[in-house]
């Protein structure tokens, strides 16, 4: 067998495509969080909250309205991007004039309530959500086992990411986004209603993180807990890509989680702080990111 | 980013919980264990409802002095653990600190205990360390620890067959012992270890750790993790083809809380080893019953065991005649535990309480006729065989 650093060909393939399956995960959320900061300048800690959200939303729908897994990949975002827009509407709009720091700390205690009560409700060990039937078994590749559902993970994000990223970067509407925050008093002198563009990139924004709540649910147990696991490596993912650019978040995504994939074999101690130690290089080398514009 | 970072560690800060107020002229234990992470379930809340039925009881006063029971959160934090039970002690006249889920937790309050002359019920902790070379006159185990899970859940697949090991071990006190434990129980039955491999505490994926497992082609894949790991594990096995390509899964430590988790089309056929099963007589049952009614769950053998040590706290106080360290903590020692959780439980020197316990095997989907009956009970594993000899122990405190 071939080897490679001591560590046999087939197994490193298998550990490169684990790593993309959880870069699938962080490419996801942290494209969210882009879409959010770049535009709004809202750093959104509640993003694990609402990923957590849209796995239970998923959950709740099966167990008392019968939506199975397909329904609930396209109910479940909008569910949750609507509360988000709600929230953005009603509380976090107040906040624009204020520092950033505001916004931090109200989406901040925003996460723990909804953590909170899910938490008390559901209690921690969460519960099983089954893989649909669809996608459930697996395919010998040779050097893995593929989970036929993970292959579909990274399938999914991938066109997902591509699409957000399209659709904000290339698209009228995305221009009209975009002109919006760099002067928002111009782009409504010009008949655009911008409160309401605001609110609707922050209900797609949640919408995505409700999106892989439900993509996670039948990998992972729809936990509480499950938000804040992630949220704070997606965090780093965002700050390593650049704050804000969109097309970074999704590249450091994917390139992350091979990272990690790739240091579990090595040295599996130090499989959860390896993303930060590149995070602080990279913030050392390059303080606005790898494909951030210094600001 | 550095202000962001700063302000989200003081929220979290801010986000423990707040402790009781001072007391005096009473009996005050404290429930000290992980109310919010991944062993919230194994523990948790329901440990200080039990802990509350107990002295509830015991009539709710020794001695004519009432018993107060106060509880924190130490989130699988050593050093946290550590302030609170400073704080219990010094400012707050608490008497005795038990529960204490997470080896690490458990071990470094066990140690300042000792250091203040005050008593430690373990249960929800698994070291044997806490008996062996870190043991304390004044600190107690109940319920269960790494080597009665090795010599239960993995003496039973060692028995079956199952004879080349890989350890999947948490990265901390608790998951190196069960695992030396396992391991040398494993060898010393005729088995072999294929390797090992240590994953961060609260780890969400695992499938890249088995994969490795999967690659050493070892017969027995040995989960030396608990709580929402072990959960996460055993689903993403299944994921990945183990259990179809012919490897067995042993969870180490699964206890009824994380078979409720998972359910029981994954945890159907595991073997398992707790001290305590609710359905397993009629007073268990009633037992369970009551337990449910005030937490919506059925107890596992930590919430029982937290019930049996508040309860032989309170009754070595009472035959004490108050609540000083030494003697309080010699009445313990000399005992006999008889209670809802154990029949016939006896104090061994180095604070390790003797009882029987169990080889469970979680039920199939369609055996399984009332809510939360999930096992058929398979062995019962007498004390002796399940703890280690306290005059092996490695026990400083007793003469070896």
């Amino acid at each position: 067998m071939m080897m490679l650093f001591g560590i046999p060909i087939q197994a490193l393939l298998g550990q490169l495509l684990v790593g993309l399956i959880n870069g699938s995960f962080y490419a996801l959320l942290s494209l969210g969080l882009a879409v959010i900061f770049g535009l709004l300048r809202v750093i959104n800690f509640a993003h694990g909250a609402q990923y957590m959200l849209g796995a239970f939303v998923a959950l709740l729908m099966l167990k008392f309205a019968g939506i199975g897994y397909w329904g609930a990949l396209i109910l479940a975002p909008i569910v949750v991007g609507a509360m988000g827009a709600f929230v953005e509407r009603t509380m976090l709009s107040r906040l624009y004039k204020l520092d950033h720091l505001y916004g931090l700390l109200f989406t901040f205690g925003m996460a723990l309530t909804i953590e909170g009560t899910f938490r008390y409700f559901f209690g921690a060990s969460g519960q099983p959500y089954t893989t649909p039937a669809a996608l459930s078994g697996g395919v010998n590749l040779g050097f893995m086992f593929l989970p036929i559902y993970r292959g579909w993970v990274v399938v999914a994000s991938m066109v997902i990411c591509l699409g957000v990223w399209f659709l904000i970067e290339k698209t009228k509407l995305g221009a009209y986004l975009r002109a919006a925050t760099e002067n928002p008093v111009l782009v409504q002198s010009f008949g655009i209603n911008v409160p309401l563009l605001l609110t609707l990139t922050y209900g797609l924004g949640a919408g995505l993180a409700g999106l892989a709540g439900v993509l996670a649910a039948p990998i992972y147990q729809v936990s509480p807990l499950m938000g804040s696991n992630i949220i704070i490596i997606v965090f780093a993912v965002v700050v390593v890509g650049g704050m804000g650019s969109i097309l970074g978040a999704i590249i450091t995504g994917y390139m992350l989680g091979i990272a990690e994939g790739l240091t579990k074999v090595f040295y599996p101690e130090a499989s959860n702080i390896v993303i930060f130690v590149i995070m602080a290089i990279v913030l050392i080398l390059r303080p606005a990111g790898l494909f951030g514009k210094d600001a | 980013m550095r202000r962001i970072l700063m302000s989200a560690s003081a929220l979290a800060a801010l986000a423990s919980p707040s402790l009781a107020e001072v007391s005096d002229g009473k009996v005050k234990i404290g429930i000290l264990n992980d109310q919010s992470g991944v062993y919230a379930d194994f523990g948790g809340k329901f440990s200080y409802e039990a802990a509350l039925m107990a002295v509830e009881d015991f009539g709710g006063t020794v001695l004519d002095m009432p018993v107060e029971v106060v509880t924190a959160d130490h989130q699988n934090k050593a050093d946290i653990a550590s302030n609170i039970a400073r704080q219990w002690y010094d400012t707050e006249q608490v008497d005795a600190i038990m529960e204490l889920t997470t080896s690490s937790v458990a071990l470094a309050v066990q140690a300042l205990s000792k250091e203040k002359a005050k008593i430690t019920i373990t249960t929800g902790a698994a070291t044997t360390e806490l008996t062996g070379p870190q043991c304390s006159p004044y600190g107690f185990h109940w319920v269960y620890d790494t080597h009665a899970l090795a010599v239960g859940t993995g003496g039973a697949l060692v028995e079956q067959g199952g004879d080349k090991w890989f350890f999947l071990t948490a990265d901390y006190a608790f998951g190196y012992s069960l695992e030396e434990n396992t391991a040398a129980y494993v060898t010393a039955n005729g088995g072999t270890v294929a390797g090992a491999v240590r994953h961060p505490l609260a780890t969400t994926d695992f499938s890249s750790f088995l994969l490795q497992a999967q690659a050493s082609g070892a017969s027995v894949i040995g989960l030396a993790n608990a709580g929402m790991d072990t959960q996460n594990a055993i689903k993403q096995a299944s994921e990945f083809g183990i259990v179809q390509s012919g490897q067995r899964l042993a969870a180490l430590l699964f206890t009824l809380a994380e078979v409720n988790g998972i359910g029981l089309e994954a945890a159907q056929g595991l073997t398992l080893t707790e001290s305590f099963y609710w359905n397993r007589n009629e007073e268990t049952a009633a037992f369970g019953k009551r337990f449910f009614d005030r937490t919506g769950a059925m107890p596992n053998m930590v919430h029982a065991g937290t019930y049996s040590a508040v309860l032989s706290y309170l009754k070595a106080v009472e035959a004490a005649g108050g609540d000083e360290t030494e003697a309080v903590a010699a009445k313990l020692h000399e005992m006999p535990v008889k209670d809802v959780f154990t029949e016939s439980g006896t104090v061994a020197p180095n604070g390790r309480m003797i009882t029987d316990v169990y080889l469970m095997e979680v039920k199939k989907p369609g055996d399984s006729d009332i809510a939360w009956d999930y096992y058929n009970v398979l062995a019962t594993i007498p004390g002796a065989e399940a703890f280690i000899d306290p005059a092996k122990s490695g026990c400083p405190l007793i003469a070896q």
